[in-house]
């Protein structure tokens, strides 16, 4: 039980458990099957972002270019398949592809011009949205292909509600899982991961360990923006349009999620279970909202007081332990033994 | 005749024009503890470099590994020819575990791409019994004390063949007792054969165990002798080329209205019953080991940490201090610990350095700096302090240690406090730069300046302190005249509290 107090993780938990108990009481449809497959649908596409902007934060960096990155992706991912046909397969490729050459151009200005991350990418996102903007001229495409379309629709698992509507687990969650589980294997199982971590915590160190901190940080970089193409070709899916204007302005959401599970601004610390919780309780703080016609203009200002009261609260366990060092008593104990 | 594991024979180091060595010859034997010695910018941490296989020597130059030509080599060849550093700051990662800081660099050295927590952690168990020592393997290193931190990196440097460890100041952090287990671990590696070499800048307690010690000087070599022909004095001459006379200080300041008087000040967990005064003038000295509630009670006397019982006494009169802008308001400054060394901006001029802490107090009315006023008060400081450099708009990295500390002493005067705290003044200078900064605080008191200076050096406490406290666990044990007492007595004083 102490143990567990001791992991940001659970007062994740806990927190919402409290959340969820209170909506349900409220509004007894929050708490079915079909509303939670329902958001674990909707919030694929944040959730994969999130994953990516882990990456970022734990190697030390932080990344502001990505929905940027998701948007460009996205939108030549809809011209070329609209223009030349394709498959899924093609569409998703073309997309992680731009993603990834994004982010990789990301990760050569930070390594090689050590300039702030949050500088860098801040230029980055205007440079990679300013052109699309003027490319495009911020048309918005409806057309998408009819098989585009009936993949969206697809679900590994069907139920049926009352009214025999169909609901179930849908293949853009799947594709979030297969990005959670890929994450999971690299930060825990590989020397990239940790070294990753291990650069996040001491730069200097990882260097003098030999591990090739090139690789780590370009790979990061790379990474965010290949999961940035592909949440673009989620959110395509998910609302079967295309604006050059949708995604962006969610980045600070998603950095939020992703502190709120935990991990550090100051790099070296993060987990992929958290992410998953930062993200599920934002998600549920907003359905519920909603749930409980709440009108949204408060949304933001829920969000803030969430966020608030989850880091503060860990913050604070912290702090007292930090706080326990004491002089005498060490000395009192020492002369005991 | 022990074998020799490294031999280096006419090593030089030419940076943009500064030769940092010049024709060093150094040989440490198999299973030898070798002391190097040196002030800063005596080469030592080229040399270091050279070694480690990080930067390479100048043309002519001759290293032998056993005996073979080694001239040429990268550092990651240097690891696999059993030569470990374990730097000042340890250079672990603070975020991971134990077993992973420790199994790390063995899984790089492998070029293993895949991971294995179990490995780890027998890897992390196998270094941990070598030298019998036993830390929570799943702990993670940033909640660890420093000298559990030293033992994870003399772990991991275990996990390879080791054969020579260089250790980069190892005891500035440590307590008296945290230094005796290093040597301890130090001489079970002796036994294995394998050689230690540390380095320094000041003679301590590793020259206990050591064997030889070389010094540098000026990026030449100066000699290598058996330790146990050199002691303290001797050692300071070779590293600095002066005699460096450390006079206790023979003044005693008389009774008179106290500056500052302190009683019975208790705060829960760090210290308890202080009672002590101190005369305008006058230098009071505390030492003590590391963990003794020094520092915490200077905070306290600065409104960091206020006291939860007790009274301080400014001028007579009964002060509140729970915040530190209260106690700068009232007169007292107070100078961390690696303030004196780290509180300057490099980069930036001497003038602006000086007045980096009163410049509020050189506005005119319209909110604008007065620069009148500030070269007036400029001029003042640098007089005062006889701070010598090219010129005040001179950059401080330009400007000698000594007078690079003259400079930060310069800057908190500038606030004219009443009393000021030192939090260890030199740590980290070497023996030249020591003396003079003494002297410039002799010289605040004489002024009439009420001074605390802590310290764990009792030579630093006699050679400036006119009394002297010791304090343990909390408490303030004795107290000594300067005038009155041998260094001898309160080494003494402070061993048998232990």
């Amino acid at each position: 039980m102490k143990k567990l107090l001791k992991h940001h993780e659970t007062y994740l938990v806990i927190i919402i458990v409290i959340l969820s108990a209170v909506i349900t009481s409220r509004n007894a449809n929050f708490f079915t099957a079909e509303n939670m497959f329902d958001l674990l649908k909707s919030n694929s596409f944040y959730g994969i972002m999130a994953i990516g902007v882990l990456f970022v934060l734990i190697s030390g960096g932080i990344d502001i270019s990505f929905p940027a990155t998701a948007t460009v992706a996205e939108y030549i991912m809809a011209v070329v398949i609209i223009n030349m046909g394709g498959n899924i397969v093609v569409a998703v490729l073309i997309a992680v592809v731009v993603g990834s050459i994004l982010g990789f151009v990301n990760g050569l200005l930070v390594y090689n011009f050590r300039i702030p991350s949050i500088i860098t990418t801040i230029a980055t996102m205007n440079i990679y949205y300013g052109l699309l903007t003027f490319i495009t001229g911020g048309k918005w495409i409806y057309s998408l292909p009819d098989w585009f379309r009936s993949f969206a629709q697809i679900r590994l698992l069907t139920f049926y509600n009352a009214d025999g509507a169909a609901y179930g687990l849908s293949i853009v969650t799947f594709i979030w899982l297969l990005v959670v589980l890929a994450a999971v294997f690299i930060l825990r199982f590989t020397l990239l991961g940790r070294g990753i971590y291990a650069a996040g915590g001491d730069r200097k160190a990882a260097v003098r360990a030999g591990i090739n901190v090139f690789f780590t940080e370009t790979f990061v970089y790379t990474f965010m923006g290949f999961l940035a193409g592909l949440a673009g070709v989620v959110q395509a899916l998910l609302v079967q349009t295309v604006a050059p204007n949708s995604i962006v302005g969610k980045e600070l959401d998603v950095i939020a999620m992703v502190v709120l599970g935990g991990a550090s601004l100051a790099g070296g610390k993060g987990s992929v279970t958290g992410t998953l919780l930062g993200v599920a309780l934002l998600a549920i703080l907003q359905n519920g909202l909603t749930l409980m016609a709440v009108p949204p203009v408060w949304y933001e200002f829920f969000v803030g007081v969430v966020i608030l009261v989850s880091i503060g609260f860990s913050s604070l366990q912290a702090k007292k332990k930090s706080g326990n060092t004491s002089v005498i008593e060490l000395s009192l104990e020492e002369a005991a033994e | 005749m022990a074998s020799a594991f490294l031999e280096m024979k006419n090593i030089s180091k030419r940076y943009a024009g500064v030769q940092a060595l010049d024709s060093v010859d150094l040989n440490i034997n198999t299973g030898e503890v070798h002391c190097l010695a040196g002030t800063n910018g005596s080469g030592k941490s080229t040399i270091i470099k050279i070694i480690s296989g990080v930067e390479k020597p100048d043309p002519g130059s001759e290293i032998y590994i056993e005996g073979t030509p080694a001239s040429n080599r990268t550092s990651i060849e240097s690891i696999h020819q059993g030569i470990e550093v374990i730097y000042q700051d340890l250079s672990l990662f603070p975020n991971l575990t134990v077993a992973e800081n420790i199994a790390l660099s063995e899984v790089i050295a492998d070029r293993r791409k895949l991971i294995n927590s179990g490995d780890y952690r027998k890897t992390a168990k196998i270094a941990m019994t070598r030298i019998g020592v036993e830390i929570p393997l799943s702990s993670k290193v940033e909640e660890l004390s420093i000298a559990d931190q030293q033992l994870v990196a003399i772990c991991r440097a275990l996990t390879g063949r080791l054969k020579l460890l260089i250790m980069d100041e190892p005891t500035t952090a440590l307590t008296r007792k945290e230094i005796d287990s290093l040597l301890a671990v130090v001489m079970d590696l002796k036994s294995k054969g394998i050689a230690t070499l540390f380095v320094s800048h000041k003679l301590d307690e590793v020259m206990e165990i050591a064997e030889r010690v070389t010094v540098l000087r000026d990026g030449k070599k100066i000699g290598t002798w058996p330790a146990n022909e050199l002691d303290s004095r001797k050692l300071e001459f070779q590293m600095t080329g002066e005699n460096f006379e450390y006079s206790h200080n023979q003044e005693v300041v008389n009774e008179s209205e106290p500056l500052l008087r302190v009683e019975k000040l208790c705060r829960t967990d760090n210290f308890r019953n202080i009672s002590f005064k101190v005369m305008p003038g006058e230098i009071v000295g505390i030492t003590g080991l590391l963990g003794s509630g020094r520092t915490e009670l200077a905070m306290s006397i600065f409104g960091m940490n206020p006291a939860d019982s007790g009274s301080i006494l400014l001028d007579g009169s009964k002060i509140k201090l729970d915040s530190v802008r209260k106690a700068v308001k009232h007169g007292i400054a107070y100078v961390p610990e690696n303030r004196l060394v780290q509180g300057l901006i490099m980069e930036q001029s001497v003038s602006k350095n000086t007045v980096i802490t009163i410049i509020e107090r050189l506005l005119k009315k319209s909110g604008l700096i007065n620069h009148g006023l500030k070269e007036s008060r400029i001029e003042e400081l640098v007089d005062k302090f006889k701070i010598k450099g090219p010129s005040v708009d001179a950059a401080v990295s330009t400007l000698s240690g000594g007078n690079q500390q003259r400079v930060v002493l310069a800057k908190w005067i500038a606030t004219n406090p009443k009393l000021l705290i030192l939090d260890g003044p030199t740590v980290g200078i070497d023996v030249a730069a020591k003396g003079s900064i003494h002297e410039s605080i002799k010289q605040l008191a004489a002024e009439g300046l009420a001074v605390i200076v802590i310290s764990d050096e009792v030579p630093e406490v006699m050679n400036s302190c006119h009394r002297i406290f010791v304090m343990n666990r909390g408490e303030f044990i004795q107290e000594f005249i300067t005038r009155d007492v041998e260094e001898r007595e309160i080494l003494d004083c402070i061993s048998s509290a232990e």
